[in-house]
């Protein structure tokens, strides 16, 4: 689905509050047609991140880049091709559906004579044609995240940075707005953050999870739920043995070694290699204290990552 | 500078779907109307005091005075919403994600601000205008009266505008507001006492002074450039500001 062509470019990006860094060190690029899912629990940096990406807070270091324009040094350019879509949808309660969609256009450089067909076209894709001349403020949530949406599409922009799109919205809604944003990925670039983790299974070609400002997961999701016939486990000895022992297994397809105690290993799933494996640690006394799945869903994997570090830790104290 | 016009136009047509635009003009309106009467009653009835005065040093020039005083009370209210109205409701972020500077922002609000303040004084305007179906004026001094009746409220909008940068509270960037105006208006007091140099300094600054030269027809480019130095300091703080609160925020 992806051509290849580098729509938003992430390089060694720091954000600070004070003395409190928000983001680490962040590098990604998303290419076009790419739906990329945010994740990580709150206070990790997550909007932040994509606040810097949309030009709404300035990195302390480090550059931002869409479509090639730098976020700094050309940012009309840059701009011009983001459609941003806050935590909080930024309304004017006090002006109609079509008002407001009518400033967000004409702000983002849309002409006057394409104003009309843009704004009918946003209200069809996000489903408000039948509020149009409604005051936004009496509107429900729902709505009012759509009109969040529609404002952040008008300009059919390159980049499409959504924050928390489906908060607020009853689960038909969802479907909708799930659907469209698959829509949007097909040709232009999504960045959306989530508490959902299924949603980002559902929507996202790839998934980045952020903690402590740092970022720990880049994965395409396909890749993470791996071959159907292969099966990669994370094994620990307390008596490692040698590496070319454990390849040497029937049934072992690839053996790395992690650290002194851990392997990743990669098992053929058709073959009895998992209990040979055991049997010959069993036998040899190489004393196996943990072992974990690694092709596990992003729900395993998120877990892992942002709350599990203690799990981890305690792991090894007990060994 | 399109971008700029924009902003303004969605700024003075927001102000206007909120009821406080209407309210606060007509309030501004009526209050003043009730000067206007006193002081044409004060001319046609004049104490000696008054007597070789003529109707646009005792009309005009009273109502302008009060006119200056009113100003004061009243732009805070409508400068107070325009950035912390913005941040509160997390509309800033679709002004700061989309292709304008913060140059074009800053100014396409303070231009549809000053544009309301115009219709503002198109309004009161009228009442000494309504004078010539029955009289004549110095229309010389109507005019520098008016001009500087606009320049102090443009200096007022531009000191409001950077106030309203600096917090989301609409109402704490009244009260500041008001309170700078308020010192800027009587600084001048503050010369009674102290060193020459001091006297001078503080006349200078005093936002009256410049005011009371205008509205009695002495046109001075002093004051002018005084009003034009007030409006470009606080125009450039507010941008700065703005700039940099995306970095440090």
């Amino acid at each position: 689905m992806t051509t290849g062509e580098v729509l938003i470019s992430i390089e060694q990006v720091y954000r600070y509050y004070g003395d409190y860094c928000a983001v680490n060190n962040v590098s990604f690029t998303v290419e076009r047609g790419e739906v990329l899912g945010f994740l990580g629990p709150n206070g990790a940096g997550k909007s932040t991140t994509m606040q810097i990406i949309s030009g709404v807070l300035t990195a302390s270091t480090g550059s931002v880049s869409i479509a090639g324009n730098d976020i700094i040094d050309s940012p009309r350019a840059a701009k011009s091709q983001i459609g941003f879509l806050p935590e909080k949808p930024p309304l004017y309660i006090d002006l109609t559906v079509d008002e407001y969609l009518a400033y967000a256009g004409r702000l983002r450089g849309l002409r006057k004579k394409d104003l009309k067909n843009a704004i009918l076209n946003c209200k069809y894709r996000c489903g408000l044609e039948s509020v149009g001349h409604r005051l936004i403020g009496n509107l429900s949530k729902g709505f009012q995240q759509r009109i969040g949406i529609a404002q952040a599409i008008i300009h059919s922009p390159a980049v499409v940075i959504l924050d928390e799109p489906t908060s607020g919205l009853d689960p038909i809604q969802i479907r909708e707005i799930r659907k469209l944003i698959k829509e949007l990925g097909s040709d232009h670039s999504v960045i959306l953050s989530t508490h959902i983790l299924p949603e980002v299974q559902t929507i996202c070609d790839r998934a980045l999870i952020i903690h402590n400002g740092r970022l720990v997961f880049d994965k395409k999701l396909n890749s993470l739920h791996g071959d159907e016939d292969k099966t990669a486990l994370q094994l620990a000895f307390r008596e490692a043995p040698d590496i070319t022992t454990i390849e040497s297994i029937n049934g072992v397809l690839s053996a790395d070694v992690i650290d002194e105690y851990r392997f990743s290993i990669t098992l053929d799933r058709n073959s009895d290699a998992l209990d040979a494996l055991v049997k010959q640690s069993v036998n040899s006394c190489w004393g196996l204290f943990e072992m974990i799945p690694e092709s596990d869903s992003l729900e395993e994997t998120f877990m892992r990552l942002t709350g599990g570090e203690q799990a981890t830790v305690a792991t090894e104290e007990l060994a | 500078m399109n971008t700029t016009l924009i902003i303004a136009a969605q700024e003075l047509r927001r102000l206007f779907k909120s009821p406080l635009a209407w309210i606060i003009l007509a309030v501004v309106e009526f209050l003043l109307a009730i000067f206007f009467l006193l002081l044409l009653n004060q001319f046609m009835s004049p104490t000696p005091w008054l007597e070789d005065r003529g109707l646009t040093e005792i009309v005009v020039t009273g109502l302008f005075q009060v006119t200056g005083i009113v100003l004061l009370l009243v732009t805070p209210f409508i400068t107070m919403r325009l950035f912390s109205e913005e941040r509160r409701n997390g509309t800033i972020k679709l002004l700061f994600s989309s292709p304008v500077s913060i140059t074009e922002l800053v100014l396409g609000k303070y231009i549809g601000t000053v544009c309301f303040l115009l219709i503002m004084l198109f309004l009161i305007a009228l009442m000494p205008l309504s004078l010539l179906m029955g009289s004549q004026l110095d229309m010389g001094q109507l005019a520098a009266g008016l001009f500087g009746l606009f320049l102090l409220m443009s200096s007022f909008a531009a000191i409001g505008l950077f106030i309203s940068t600096l917090t989301s509270q609409t109402s704490i960037a009244a009260i500041i507001t008001f309170g700078i105006l308020f010192m800027l208006w009587i600084i001048n007091l503050a010369a009674t006492t102290g060193s020459e140099t001091f006297k001078q300094i503080f006349t200078w600054l005093s936002l009256l002074n410049h005011y009371n030269n205008l509205i009695m027809g002495l046109f001075n480019s002093t004051d002018l450039i005084y009003y034009l130095i007030i409006i470009t300091v606080f125009i450039a703080l507010s941008v700065w500001r703005l700039d940099g609160e995306r970095l440090y925020q």
